[in-house]
């Protein structure tokens, strides 16, 4: 019992960080209709980053209260750049040209940062959160965890109010729902595009930076994101509340996968995908997912 | 069409026929000539040429079949490589088990056998895994393709009773009655000659009702279907011929490696069986023989001058051989997409066209 209620908040917290990675899939996709398969590489440039900015110019008198502002800022433009130079061209292609151009992207920088940071998985010096265990009764939990839990939350409390009430938020929305009707009210798509671009970038490295303080940061990231791409869809692609509740759905499922486990961890590896196939199957769009009607 | 002035059709037979003027007769044996006498050109000098030629042959049959589900009929896969591999692991099973029970029937039907049995296993699990295509298109089946990659993998790794686990399997040499296949040059022979019927297959299924109904599929399955075309059937008809071509061709390759590896059949082949379908042209058979050639050769090269970039940058060498093939493979992608997202079949129309026009420009 003691077991089941370990793993059981283990995954719920595990699940925490999976939505935040998640989010910035939903970002992208709510505004633009373009699934951005290179999210966990987005994660990875990002804490690469700010390990460069703070770890390695640390060490030179770098402040370190400014290397998040300014992985950010970093990022930020990243994702400007990768919308106008690559997702503009594609406005109108077929969906498995978008798809295949995200992998592209996936690819692309992959290698570059494997060209740059490549070799043994590097860590934050020093740790960015603090990793104390922390004893709740009979469960044993690590305080990382905690605080990526509380991070996600705040994320989540924000873009939820984000788009409910900022102009940019509803336009996000408009132009995800119907990009002519919203051109029509005078909301400017490119606009949207590079805001969702800039501001998924941003929330990946966040993902990026927690898993990387929690972990190491090395290539396995890009595939946690690719493990996690089963979440936005569990979840349905358009909803931030799918995917909060689909990510500890997933995070448990995962560690729970031990019990009907015969290999040794690999039972792991497939739960989110198997999870991801079955719920598709039931429900096409997700848990939350809006439903499209098609007409020729 | 793309006919020569002059260039009449007066019966069916013509119209339809591939090869239609006699330039196009001879420029196709001349093709042929070549193809048999490459291997004998540039082996000496270059034992590696080969090996990358034998590449390009399976990977071509494997482009075909993912060009028939992706670029003909629409459906989106990412997890062409674990069907594949299922084709790879059929025939080390099935050929381990044909060698201990009767070592003359393996020698004579072992490799024809396993090549069609290979083919049709990869096309029944390719049909299971295409069942979503049902009710998810676009976007969310390439995802259930990538979940059906894991899973699939998944099996190969811990399905250890059959598949050897991560020790993978040995795969017995390939053998037709007295001709052993045992060189490289062997296999080229063995490998294009499975390609040429391919290639056939391909091109005429794809201009038969079949073909025409993927089409239609394609351009728009609501309306596909409103015609009366049964889409269900017809999208799992694509996944069996995608997966059938897929698991002959990894038949091909675990008898030309001896063996049979999980990783072998990772989700990097299957992005690269997707990128060789973009670059060369989404829809056009001669397009998947380019996309081929050109990523193939591409990942040679890089592969090549590796060593040499690592030499002039000591100090990030190790990093270069990790990082560089992925790099030069995505920029392609992505500059393929945003320049010419029609691949490298449709600048071969143009040349086509321009070389038949040539005084004039139309």
């Amino acid at each position: 019992m003691t077991l089941f209620l370990q793993l059981l908040i283990q995954g719920l917290m595990v699940g925490a960080v999976y939505a935040l990675v998640a989010l910035g899939f939903v970002l992208i996709y709510k505004s633009s209709r373009v699934l951005n398969l290179a999210q966990g590489e987005f994660m990875l440039v990002g804490a690469y980053i700010c390990w460069q900015f703070w770890t390695s110019l640390g060490v030179v008198g770098f402040p370190l209260w400014l290397a998040f502002p300014a992985t950010f800022v970093v990022v930020f433009f990243m994702g400007l750049l990768v919308e106008r130079m690559l997702l503009r061209p594609m406005i109108g292609q077929p969906v498995v040209g978008v798809i295949m151009m995200t992998i592209g992207l996936l690819f692309f920088l992959r290698g570059v940062s494997t060209l740059i940071w490549g070799g043994p998985a590097l860590t934050y010096v020093p740790p960015i959160l603090p990793s104390a265990g922390l004893q709740l009764g009979p469960i044993n939990l690590s305080l990382e965890y905690i605080w990526a839990f509380g991070i996600t939350a705040a994320l989540f409390g924000g873009f939820t109010l984000f788009f409910k009430y900022t102009r940019m938020g509803l336009a996000m929305r408009a132009t995800g729902e119907d990009e002519q009707a919203a051109q029509s009210v005078g909301i400017s798509p490119r606009q949207v595009y590079a805001a969702s671009w800039a501001i998924a970038a941003v929330v990946a490295t966040v993902g990026g930076i927690v898993i990387g303080s929690m972990v190491s940061i090395s290539n396995f990231m890009s595939d946690v994101g690719l493990a996690v791409m089963a979440v936005p869809l569990v979840g349905g692609l358009e909803s931030v509340l799918g995917v909060m509740i689909a990510g500890p759905i997933i995070g448990v499922a995962e560690n729970l996968s031990v019990y009907v486990d015969w290999t040794h961890g690999g039972a792991k590896e497939v739960a989110p995908f198997v999870i991801m196939v079955i719920i598709l199957l039931i429900r096409p769009y997700g848990l939350f997912g809006l439903k499209r009607i098609e007409r020729i | 069409m793309d006919l020569p002035c002059g260039t009449f059709n007066d019966s069916y037979a013509k119209d339809m026929a591939i090869v239609r003027t006699r330039t196009q007769w001879v420029m196709l044996f001349m093709l042929l000539a070549f193809m048999v006498f490459l291997p004998f050109l540039l082996a000496r000098e270059r034992p590696d040429f080969l090996f990358l030629m034998n590449m390009i042959g399976v990977s071509i049959i494997a482009v075909l079949g993912l060009n028939i589900l992706t670029g003909y009929c629409g459906q989106i896969s990412l997890g062409h490589a674990a069907f594949f591999g299922v084709g790879g692991y059929t025939t080390a099973i099935f050929m381990n088990k044909l060698v201990a029970a009767s070592p003359l029937a393996a020698s004579w039907v072992g490799l024809p056998v396993s090549l069609v049995l290979s083919g049709l296993v990869a096309g029944v699990v390719g049909v299971f895994f295409g069942l979503p295509a049902l009710r998810v298109k676009g976007l969310y089946l390439a995802l259930i393709t990538i979940a059906a990659h894991f899973i699939i993998r998944f099996g190969f790794v811990n399905w250890r009773s059959l598949t050897g686990g991560t020790d993978g399997m040995s795969v017995p040499g390939a053998q037709l009655g007295p001709i052993v296949f045992a060189s490289d040059r062997a296999f080229y022979f063995l490998i294009f000659t499975v390609v040429v019927i391919m290639v056939l297959l391909a091109k005429n299924l794809v201009r038969t009702r079949t073909g025409r109904a993927f089409i239609a599929i394609r351009d728009n399955d609501l309306a596909a279907e409103v015609m009366g075309l049964n889409v269900f059937y017809y999208k799992l008809l694509s996944f069996f011929i995608a997966c059938f071509f897929a698991g002959v061709a990894g038949s091909l390759w675990a008898f030309y490696l001896l063996s049979v590896h999980p990783d072998y059949y990772d989700l990097m082949q299957s992005i690269m069986y997707l990128g060789m379908v973009i670059i060369g042209g989404m829809g056009s058979i001669i397009g998947s023989i380019f996309g081929v050639i050109f990523v193939r050769s591409l990942d040679h090269l890089v592969l090549v001058y590796t060593p040499a970039l690592s030499d002039l940058f000591p100090a990030i060498g190790a990093k270069i051989s990790a990082g560089l093939g992925m790099m030069v493979f995505g920029l392609i992608i992505m500059l393929f997409l945003i320049f010419e997202p029609r691949g490298l079949a449709h600048r071969w129309q143009l040349f086509k066209a321009s070389y038949r026009l040539h005084p004039f420009s139309y």
